[in-house]
């Protein structure tokens, strides 16, 4: 029945066998999961040429690179060359961080922090972070945002870069066919004040909306949106941990369930690949839309969203984002990093970044002279984006922060509104199933 | 194949020389009481290579072994002790067993190692007896057949991260393709990440995509060591195709089997990239209701986004345990196995 096997088939075999199994040792490094893809862009033309080396961590797109500021910086600066080295996802970069300033080296001479971090650093790494106060004209930056970033005797760890003040982006056309107002002002007005109202206009939208569309993308942005607005979420002032009785989380997430149990939801998860689709085929009417999202909508839905888009104020002033650039005590070149820091963040340089990526300045004397690229403008059927913008940068309220603020946020979206919106259960199954996490959270 | 044999050829005798007569020329060095020459110097020199040169050869794993695994290991089941958070590596306090009193009793635990160990039963028993199935299909003669294998191993080349998202559009709940097909045959929308055991078959089906190619070319290459007079003695008996391969293949693969096992339950054990890549930004939960969660997942979220290293490491050694439980269990069956006829 079976004819011999030959020779070759049996080296075959064997070439097979060892080829899985250096296959099987390489995956383990290879397929390591985390997304993270320390690549390093050299700045331009700058590999080598000065005499000081200078690098720059971040996370995600910080738009330096983009807006050519590393090249400006190294004309006029030409013994220093900048390296930019950049973990794309924030949960992998934090606690590489984290991990090199307590080991006290392989930090880079310029680490970003993010929001979502930044009072860990202040509150636990304050030691490892050069005082930037006595260098810089701290008047330059918004109080709140300077105040996020000082510990309590005063030392100031890190220069803020970018904000995200909140605004709603929707379409017009979608709006028109569900015979809601589409002049931004008008509506701006009918929603102005608080969130519910948005939620509301959600309800009308719903009555006639065209098929196949959703008023809003997910009820954890309409959540986020909320509670970057008020005035105390997780922790109040002293630090305490007062997220079960605060006034800006029950708010925010009664507007959440609101939107949970009614149909006015695509239930997306932001920045999932589906999300994204959302965009491309105008499967939702609106999303509040910080300003570094309008980039990312901008290049999501593509051609077929152009002058489709437009821009309105928010219901209340709000919050979502933005980073710091902090330098380590542990850097060799501390002063020459600090210049650069200094650099980066200031007004004019936050500008540029505005111009071509559209995250806000943290420094409010850039905002008179901010111009958004053409293009952008156009696509989002000529909104004074600047103006929207800034207004709302002027009234975001100082919010304390705590060092467990990002995972008590992600119990809050991730699985209690997620398990109302998406499993059916009932808004006090889901505030207990979000109590239990936050519980194990804080617990050791 | 001669190389290596003469090396053996070679070497065996001196390795057995040199403990012998070692004891012999430290007499004869005390006996003459001098100094030695240049030649029981060089005898020296000899002995001790003979000696320490097999621990130099075999040092390098093992220096990278303390490093990298015996180091941590031991770090991990010090910082289990403590209270210790990531942003706070210096201060830690004594917890003695409260990292793992807390776990023990905590639900998120209790479901994270029920997930791994359903969705390793789901993800494994499938993957082999299909891996088995294609592999006595591919024994026989067929036209192209390295073609064949070829693509077989393609989706174990993929990565996790590619293979994962890929997956992902075509379980989304809303528009993905799975969800497009089943609804000609009738069947609703499911919402394949947020249900509870959709999202298990989801995970474990890239598991199974994944690793089905990777056992098939084991047991094909085990399968071609059969000898061919068993088929031949078989077929004169009158055994038709399905009961050489139940009374013939399946017997004489045993061992592989057995192998392919032991592999595919460690990869099950320690499933994270997956799952982790499959619930996207938030990953590290599993799911709003940690329905996917497995223990690496459990682990990463409680080290690496909440910070707490001293529960995480507490989860780590309970992994450990898990495991060697795992390798109990597979010891028994091996060795009942064997015994069996």
């Amino acid at each position: 029945m079976r004819t011999s096997i030959r020779r070759s088939q049996r080296l075959m075999a064997l070439a097979a066998v060892a080829a899985l199994t250096t296959g099987l040792l390489a995956g383990c490094a290879k397929d390591s999961a985390d997304g993270s893809s320390d690549h390093s862009d050299g700045g331009g033309n700058g590999t080598g040429k000065g005499k000081i080396t200078l690098t720059v961590g971040t996370f995600g797109v910080f738009g330096y690179q983009q807006a050519g500021l590393y090249d400006e910086y190294m004309k006029l600066h030409p013994d220093i060359s900048i390296k930019e080295n950049v973990t794309t996802r924030t949960d992998v970069y934090w606690p590489k961080v984290l991990t090199r300033l307590q080991a006290g080296s392989g930090t880079d001479d310029i680490e970003a922090i993010e929001i979502g971090n930044i009072t860990e650093a202040v509150q636990t790494q304050a030691d490892k972070f050069v005082d930037l106060g006595k260098d810089v004209d701290t008047s330059q930056w918004l109080g709140w945002k300077n105040a996020q970033a000082t510990t309590k005797d005063g030392k100031l760890i890190g220069l803020g870069t970018d904000i995200g003040p909140m605004a709603i982006c929707y379409r017009k056309d979608l709006f028109q066919k569900a015979g809601l107002p589409t002049d931004r002002t008008k509506l701006a007005e009918l929603w102005k004040g608080d969130w519910s109202k948005y939620v509301d206009v959600g309800k009308q939208y719903m009555q006639k909306a065209p098929k196949g569309t959703k008023f809003v993308d997910s009820a954890s942005s309409v959540y986020n949106a909320a509670v970057g607005g008020a005035s105390e979420r997780y922790y109040d002032k002293g630090g305490n941990v007062v997220w079960d009785r605060s006034e800006g989380v029950k708010k925010a997430w009664d507007a959440a369930m609101t939107v949970a149990t009614s149909t006015m939801s695509a239930k997306l998860k932001q920045f999932d690949p589906t999300w994204d689709q959302g965009f491309a085929n105008g499967g939702f009417a609106s999303v509040a839309c910080p300003a570094w999202m309008i980039g990312y909508i901008e290049q999501k839905s593509g051609d077929s969203g152009k002058g489709k888009w437009d821009v309105a104020a928010a219901p209340a002033a709000s919050n979502w984002g933005g980073s710091f650039l902090g330098v380590p005590t542990a850097t060799k070149h501390q002063k020459e990093a600090v210049a650069l820091a200094k650099w980066l963040t200031a007004p004019a340089q936050q500008a540029k970044v505005f111009a071509k990526q559209a995250s806000f300045p943290s420094t409010p004397s850039a905002y008179p002279g901010l111009r958004p690229q053409a293009d952008t403008t156009a696509y989002f059927s000529n909104a004074p984006l600047t103006q929207i913008f800034s207004d709302a940068a002027k009234a975001i309220p100082s919010q304390p922060l705590g060092p467990k603020d990002k995972p008590i946020d992600n119990a809050i979206s991730d699985i209690g509104i997620l398990q109302v919106e998406q499993k059916g259960k009932s808004p006090s199954q889901g505030w207990d199933a979000a109590a239990k996490e936050i519980k194990d959270v804080l617990g050791q | 194949m001669t190389g290596p044999k003469q090396a053996l050829a070679h070497s065996a005798p001196s390795a057995d020389a040199a403990p012998g007569s070692s004891p012999g020329a430290a007499r004869g060095a005390h006996g003459r009481g001098a100094p030695a020459g240049a030649d029981s110097w060089r005898s020296r020199l000899y002995r001790w290579d003979m000696k320490a040169s097999p621990y130099a050869f075999v040092s390098p794993f093992f220096v990278l072994f303390a490093a990298f695994t015996l180091v941590p290991l031991l770090y991990t089941a010090w910082y289990s002790l403590h209270h210790v958070q990531l942003s706070a590596l210096d201060h830690q306090s004594w917890a003695g067993l409260d990292n793992y009193k807390n776990l023990w009793s905590s639900d998120f635990f209790w479901n994270a190692l029920r997930n791994t160990l359903t969705i390793g039963v789901i993800s494994t028993v499938p993957q082999l007896l299909a891996a088995l199935g294609l592999a006595h299909l591919l024994n026989y003669r067929l036209r192209g057949s390295t073609v064949w294998r070829v693509v077989m191993l393609t989706p174990y080349a993929t990565s996790v991260a590619a293979a994962t998202l890929v997956f992902t559009l075509l379980y989304s709940w809303d528009g993905g393709m799975v969800n497009w097909i089943l609804h000609f045959f009738g069947v609703g929308p499911v919402n394949w990440r947020e249900s509870d055991w959709g999202s298990r078959f989801a995970v474990s089906s890239i598991v199974i995509w994944r690793w089905t190619g990777y056992n098939a070319l084991i047991y094909l290459a085990a399968m071609q060591a059969i000898p061919a007079d068993l088929y031949e003695s078989a077929a004169i008996d009158g055994a038709n195709r399905w009961q050489q391969f139940w009374h013939v293949t399946v017997p004489q693969l045993r061992p592989t089997i057995l192998f392919t096992v032991v592999v595919s339950t460690i990869g099950a054990t320690q499933l994270f990239g997956e799952p982790l890549l499959f619930g996207g930004v938030s990953g590290s939960k599993g799911g709003s209701e940690h329905q996917y969660q497995t223990l690496g997942l459990y682990m990463y979220d409680q080290g690496w986004i909440i910070g707490n290293l001293g529960k995480a490491s507490a989860i780590a050694w309970s992994m450990f345990l898990v495991l060697l439980v795992v390798a109990a269990v597979n010891l028994l069956l091996t060795r009942r196995l064997r015994k069996s006829p």
